[in-house]
């Protein structure tokens, strides 16, 4: 139990340790986002009946930080070990896997909450925004999270360069957040591209934690939830198998 | 009382390159142990498999008994080792490092064992500072006190000395001696060949992933058959009939290898007959270098 706190609390104060980069950097480009966003479409759009544009915009926006922020804790803690080769140090000691997968997820999660909770804070001065349903938003962002931080141990432990790895992030994670209807309702898209929104497992997480806002969203809530829940088992059993067999980590 | 470590016909290998081949090998509690051979030889192969940092491709390793993969809980607490490359997290101080190395492996409250590992290590000044911060050498001791930092009791160092500095490497090895003398098993791979002489009781020699040697060092010694002396002559030439066991000159001298002692008289009768007369003589004792380079040589 205590070798998986010690990794816990590495991991914790690895990402706290550089927290200007890791947590308030990732705050303030969501705060730019919101600035220029609203203020270019203030009162052009309202997405859902009795709520602004800028106030739509905020849960996304919370959301995608705290997705992107996830992935890239457990991505780039695992890539920086490998590639400097201090990823030793955690694997001669008698850690499992499991242990070893709860907590990378752990702390990748806790960075991800934690910009996710600074964005809604943050913004809180600017814009009023309901919060009808927290727990439902709640049990988004961990879900997400989680989702996200196994996609990045995926990402980490594949890698060999920090190359391949921002490839991972630039054409897989950031295009998935971007189209997963953080800036607009995917209803005011084409029949088409609604479709192919409705195949985006990160659409769900959106959608999801946004309806705990404002009790409103483009799904059912059970049914994105269905869906996240999904890709969260799939993704830790693919990414528990990896560990496991020591892909590219025990040779 | 099970060996401290158990290799079992062990193989390994990467894509085409056999870097361990059916290698079988037991090592005793207490023993102060040298893995030596050239670069690719399989050292840190061998190594890595008992680490449970590569998986073997067939046989069975066992540390203190444990089976490195069936049981590797237990066979990682055994096992302290000190990587070959000069690793280190930059996030954190020597400390911070040495703690959170004992916590992976359970142990809370630490401190006092931390604190004489520092004392040891002559660390205890940079406690506070930053991994990025310490020279080379520093960086080594570290890793030396993460690979004790829970006590193990095999312990393997891979080249722990390189790159560390004189004065600093006697400190090391007098710590790792005493850690010996406690009780605890050492392994080590060494290019210097002198530090093996000097320290373990056995060796065992690789070459291309297979063992070529392994014994006593004494025994290892012994090996090395035949006499090399150093003889000035006068005149200073060496006669037709000796070139046979001349190997080599160095300054004034002619190195002579020869056969066995009994040769010194038929060398001087030679020399007698020729009119030669030996000026300066002067015998050479062999050493582990000799021995790794015949045994090398041979295989």
């Amino acid at each position: 139990m205590s070798g998986f706190l010690t990794l816990l609390y590495k991991e914790l104060l690895r990402f706290w340790k550089v927290s200007f980069q890791t947590i308030a950097a990732p705050i303030l480009s969501a705060l730019l986002y919101l600035m220029i966003f609203s203020h270019v479409l203030r009162g052009r759009v309202e997405v859902y009946p009795g709520v602004t544009y800028g106030e739509f915009l905020i849960p996304g926006l919370a959301m995608m930080s705290l997705l992107q922020n996830s992935f890239a804790n457990s991505s780039s803690s695992i890539i920086q070990s490998k590639i400097t080769g201090n990823m030793v140090f955690v694997l001669l000691t008698p850690l499992s896997p499991f242990e070893m997968f709860s907590a990378y997820m752990l702390a990748a999660v806790a960075r991800g909450m934690l910009v996710g909770l600074g964005v809604l804070f943050a913004t809180m001065f600017f814009i009023d925004v309901p919060v009808v349903h927290p727990l439902w938003a709640l049990a988004f962002a961990i879900c997400g999270g989680a989702i996200l931080s196994a996609l990045g141990m995926i990402a980490g432990i594949w890698a060999d360069k920090f190359d391949q790895l921002a490839a991972f992030q630039n054409f897989i994670i950031v295009p998935l957040t971007f189209l997963a209807g953080v800036f607009y309702s995917v209803h005011s898209l084409p029949p088409f591209w609604q479709h192919a929104s409705h195949l985006n497992p990160f659409f769900y997480m959106v959608d999801g934690f946004r309806y705990g806002f404002f009790g409103m969203g483009d799904v059912q809530p059970i049914r994105s939830f269905l869906v996240v829940a999904i890709s969260l088992i799939a993704l830790s059993t693919l990414t528990l198998k990896l560990l496991s067999s020591g892909y590219k980590l025990r040779h | 009382m099970p060996p401290a470590i158990e290799v079992r016909d062990a193989s390994k290998s990467y894509g085409s390159l056999r870097a361990l081949d059916s290698v079988s090998l037991q090592i005793e509690q207490g023993e102060f142990f040298g893995l030596l051979g050239p670069n690719g030889a399989g050292k840190t192969t061998l190594i890595s498999l008992l680490a449970g940092l590569v998986r073997p491709d067939a046989g069975s390793l066992r540390v203190m008994g444990y089976d490195v993969v069936e049981a590797y809980r237990l066979s990682r607490r055994a096992l302290g080792v000190v990587p070959q490359e000069l690793v280190f997290d930059p996030f954190f101080t020597v400390r911070e490092t040495l703690r959170i190395q004992a916590g992976y492996f359970g142990l809370r409250n630490n401190d006092a064992w931390i604190d004489e590992i520092l004392e040891r290590l002559d660390l205890k000044a940079k406690a506070h500072s930053n991994m990025r911060t310490l020279s080379g050498g520093m960086k080594r001791r570290v890793l030396v006190g993460q690979a004790l930092v829970h006590r193990p009791p095999v312990i393997i160092l891979d080249e722990p000395t390189a790159g560390v500095d004189v004065e600093l490497r006697q400190g090391l090895w007098q710590f790792i001696r005493e850690l010996n003398e406690a009780g605890h098993t050492i392994v080590l791979t060494t290019h210097y060949l002198e530090e093996a002489e000097a320290l373990c009781g056995r060796i065992a020699m690789l070459k291309q992933g297979k063992i070529v040697a392994l014994d006593t060092t004494r025994n290892l010694l012994g090996r090395v058959s035949g006499v090399r002396l150093r003889v000035r002559l006068f005149p200073d030439s060496l006669p037709d009939s000796l070139r046979g066991w001349h190997v080599g000159r160095d300054g004034e001298s002619e190195v002579m290898q020869l056969p066995d002692y009994a040769s010194l008289e038929s060398m001087f009768a030679e020399l007698r007959r020729a009119g030669v007369t030996v000026q300066e003589m002067e015998l050479m004792q062999s050493d582990l270098e000799d021995a790794f380079v015949q045994i090398m040589r041979n295989h």
